[in-house]
C-alpha cells in the first residue's frame, strides 16, 4: 500500500528515530538493525545480469511491495533518482551509500515514520532496516523479525541448513544482521579516552566506526558500535553483545562529563556557550565545522548550559543541515559556497528566529 | 590536511576498527567515497577487513600450485571462480556455498569462529532449493543461447524454466488460489522470453 508521501515531503519532516526520547537518548541517538536477505532462484547481485536485477526488483515491488504486506510505504525507483535526492536518502540513514551509487535496478521502500527501510537490490537482494530512537534493540528486533516474517511467507529466501541465510559476502552469513547503536561521545572525545575504549570494545570482537559525513574527524562525535560476528550467535546473544556494553560507554562518557564539569566548567560554559554563538551568527558556514559545533551545543544542552533549545531540534539540524537536505529544502541545486551561505541561513533560522520559549531573548 | 591516496584536502576522517588496531583514514570526498561503498557504506565494518583475508594466497593453507587450481574451480550455477571470489569478495550465487565448501570453511572460521548457524530460520520450509538453483543455472544457460544466437535453444530452454515454476508453484503452497502465496517468479517468464532481434 502506497501513500502520497513524495521525497519533497519527506525533507521537511524528521525522521522518527531523531525525536531524541529513547532511553538513554541524551547519549545514543539510535538503534539499528539490519538483516541481508537473497532471492534463492537468483544470482547474487555480483553475477546478475540486467535481467535478473530487473526481475528481482519487479518480484519485490509485486509481491511485497504491492501486495499490501507492508502498510504505508513510500516506494522509490532509486536507479531513476537525480544524484541529489540520492544522496538525500544517504543523509537520512534510509539507504546506504553503496545502493546510492550502483547501477542498475534497485529500489528502497520507506515506511511514512522514517523507521523501516527495505533496500532492494544492495550488496544482497535485499536489505531490511530499522531504527528506533535511543536504545531499544529489542523493540527494534521484534519488528523487523515480523517485516522479515511477513517478506519470507511470499519470496523464497536463500537458506542453507548448517550455514544459515545465505549472503554475498561471507562475512554476513548466518543470521545476517547487524545491529548497531549511534552514540554521541564528545566529552570522551574532548577528554582524549575515545581510542583506549575502542581498544577495549575491539577486544571483544565489537566493531566501532565514526559517523562519517562532510565532517572532520570529530564528525559532530558521533560513533557507531556493532556486531562483526553473524554467524553461530542466536539474534538475541549479538544483540546482547552490543546491548552490554553500551551502558559501560554511557557510564564512561558521563564520567567524563562529569570530569569536565567539576574540572572546567568555566572552560566548557565558554566553549558551548562560543558555539552556540557561531551557530546563530555566521554568514556562511561549513558542514564540518557546523556539525562540530553542534556537537558542542549538544552537549550543552544535556548538561543544563544551554536552556532554550531541545535535543530534537539539534538531532534534526545535524541532518537538515548536510549538503543533499539544504537543496531539497531550498528546491535548488546549490555550489558548495552557496551551500554554505544557505547553511548559515538555515541555522539562524532555527536557532535564533525560532520562536522562544522563555522570552529571554537571545538577541 | 590531504587525502592519503591523491592530492585533494581530506573531507572525511574514517576511525576503521576491523583489524589488529585503530586505522586513521584521512580521505578525500571522491576516495571516501569510493572505501565506504566497498563495504556497506556504514553499516558493514567487516567488509572491508575481508579484502586482506581473501586476497591473501596461502593464507588458508594451500600451496601456490593447489592455489591456482582450486582458483581456476568454477561454480557450475552461476560460473564465478575462486579467483574471481578472491579478488572480489563477493559470491556469484547461493550454491557457491557448497560448491566452495572446502574453500570457504577456514574462511568463515576465521571471520566468525563458528561453521554453524544458530538463531532464526525460515518459516516456510526450504526443501525446493534445487529447483531455485536449477532455475538460476538455466536462466544463465537461455542468456548464453540468445547470445548465440541460438534461439531454437533458448526458446527449448524458456519451456523448460516455464515447466520448472509451474511445478514449484503447484507444490509451494496447498491455497495457491490466494494471490500473496503464488510463486512469485511467475511473471518473470514473459521478460525471459529471448528478444526478438
Ligand atoms: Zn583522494
Ligand atoms: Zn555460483
Amino acid at each position: 500500500m502506497k501513500t502520497n508521501h513524495t521525497l519533497e515531503q519527506l525533507a521537511k519532516q524528521s525522521g522518527e528515530w531523531l525525536r531524541g526520547s529513547g532511553p538513554e537518548s541524551d547519549i545514543v541517538i539510535s538503534s539499528r538493525i539490519r538483516l541481508a536477505r537473497n532471492l534463492a532462484d537468483f544470482p547474487f547481485i555480483r553475477k546478475c545480469t540486467d535481467h535478473d536485477r530487473a526481475a528481482v526488483e519487479r518480484v519485490i515491488r509485486e509481491q511485497v511491495v504491492d501486495s499490501a504486506a507492508l502498510h504505508d510505504v513510500l516506494y522509490v525507483d532509486v536507479n531513476g533518482l537525480e544524484s541529489v535526492d540520492r544522496q538525500f536518502l544517504v543523509e537520512r540513514q534510509l539507504i546506504s551509500r553503496e545502493l546510492a551509487e550502483s547501477k542498475g535496478a534497485r529500489s528502497v521502500a520507506i515506511d511514512c515514520h522514517e523507521k523501516f527501510s527495505l533496500m532492494t537490490n544492495e550488496e544482497d537482494h535485499l536489505r531490511l532496516q530499522l531504527m528506533k530512537s535511543g536504545l531499544d534493540l529489542a523493540g527494534a528486533w521484534q519488528q523487523i523479525s515480523d517485516i522479515d516474517d511477513l517478506i519470507e511467507s511470499r519470496v523464497n529466501y536463500a537458506y542453507h541448513e548448517k550455514l544459515g541465510y545465505l549472503t554475498a559476502c561471507p562475512t554476513n552469513v548466518g543470521t545476517g544482521m547487524r545491529v548497531s547503536v549511534m552514540l554521541h561521545l564528545p566529552a570522551l572525545v574532548m577528554t582524549q579516552q575515545i581510542d583506549k575504549v575502542f581498544r577495549g570494545l575491539q577486544k571483544i570482537s565489537l566493531a566501532v566506526r565514526g559517523l562519517y559525513g562532510e565532517g572532520s574527524r570529530a564528525t559532530g562525535d558521533f560513533y557507531q558500535i556493532s556486531n562483526q560476528i553473524t554467524l553461530g550467535r542466536s539474534e538475541e546473544d549479538l544483540m546482547r553483545q552490543v546491548g552490554d556494553v553500551v551502558p559501560v560507554l554511557i557510564e564512561y562518557e558521563r564520567q567524563a562529563r562529569d570530569f569536565l564539569v567539576r574540572e572546567s566548567q568555566r572552560d566548557l560554559h565558554d566553549r558551548v556557550s562560543r558555539a552556540y554563538g557561531i551557530l546563530r551568527t555566521a554568514q556562511t558556514i561549513s558542514s564540518e565545522e557546523t556539525m562540530h559545533l553542534l556537537s558542542s551545543v549538544r552537549m550543552g544542552v544535556n548538561l543544563g548550559l544551554i536552556d532554550d533549545l531541545e535535543i530534537p531540534t539539534i538531532n534534526q539540524l545535524f541532518i537538515h543541515t548536510q549538503p543533499a537536505h539544504l537543496q531539497k529544502i531550498r528546491g535548488l541545486e546549490l555550489d558548495t559556497e552557496d551551500r554554505n551561505i544557505e547553511r548559515a541561513l538555515y541555522l539562524k533560522r532555527h536557532l535564533r528566529d525560532r520562536p522562544s520559549r522563555d522570552s529571554d531573548g537571545v538577541n | 590536511m590531504k587525502c592519503q591516496l591523491c592530492e585533494k584536502p581530506a573531507a572525511f576522517h574514517i576511525t576503521e576498527l576491523t583489524g589488529e588496531e585503530i586505522q586513521e583514514l584521512h580521505l578525500c570526498e571522491d576516495h571516501a567515497r569510493q572505501y565506504l561503498s566497498q563495504g556497506e557504506a556504514g553499516k558493514s565494518p567487516t567488509a572491508p577487513a575481508l579484502v586482506p583475508i581473501v586476497s591473501t594466497p596461502g593464507s588458508v593453507g594451500h600451496t601456490a600450485e593447489e592455489l591456482s587450481r582450486l582458483d581456476q574451480q568454477a561454480c557450475p550455477i552461476c560460473g564465478i571462480t575462486f579467483f574471481e571470489f578472491r579478488n572480489i569478495g563477493r559470491l556469484g550465487c547461493p550454491h557457491d556455498y557448497e560448491c566452495f565448501a572446502n574453500e570457504l570453511e577456514p574462511l568463515i572460521v576465521s571471520i566468525h569462529g563458528e561453521t554453524k548457524h544458530v538463531g532464526k530460520t525460515p518459516k516456510r520450509a526450504t526443501r525446493r532449493t534445487k529447483v531455485e538453483t536449477e532455475l538460476i543455472r538455466l536462466r544463465r544457460d537461455m542468456k548464453d543461447a540468445v547470445a548465440g544466437e541460438d534461439y531454437e535453444k533458448a526458446s527449448e530452454i524458456r519451456d523448460l524454466i516455464r515447466r520448472l515454476q509451474e511445478t514449484k508453484t503447484a507444490e509451494a503452497d496447498p491455497k495457491a488460489s490466494d494471490p500473496a502465496t503464488s510463486d512469485p517468479t511467475a511473471s518473470d517468464t514473459t521478460a525471459s522470453d529471448p528478444p526478438a532481434t
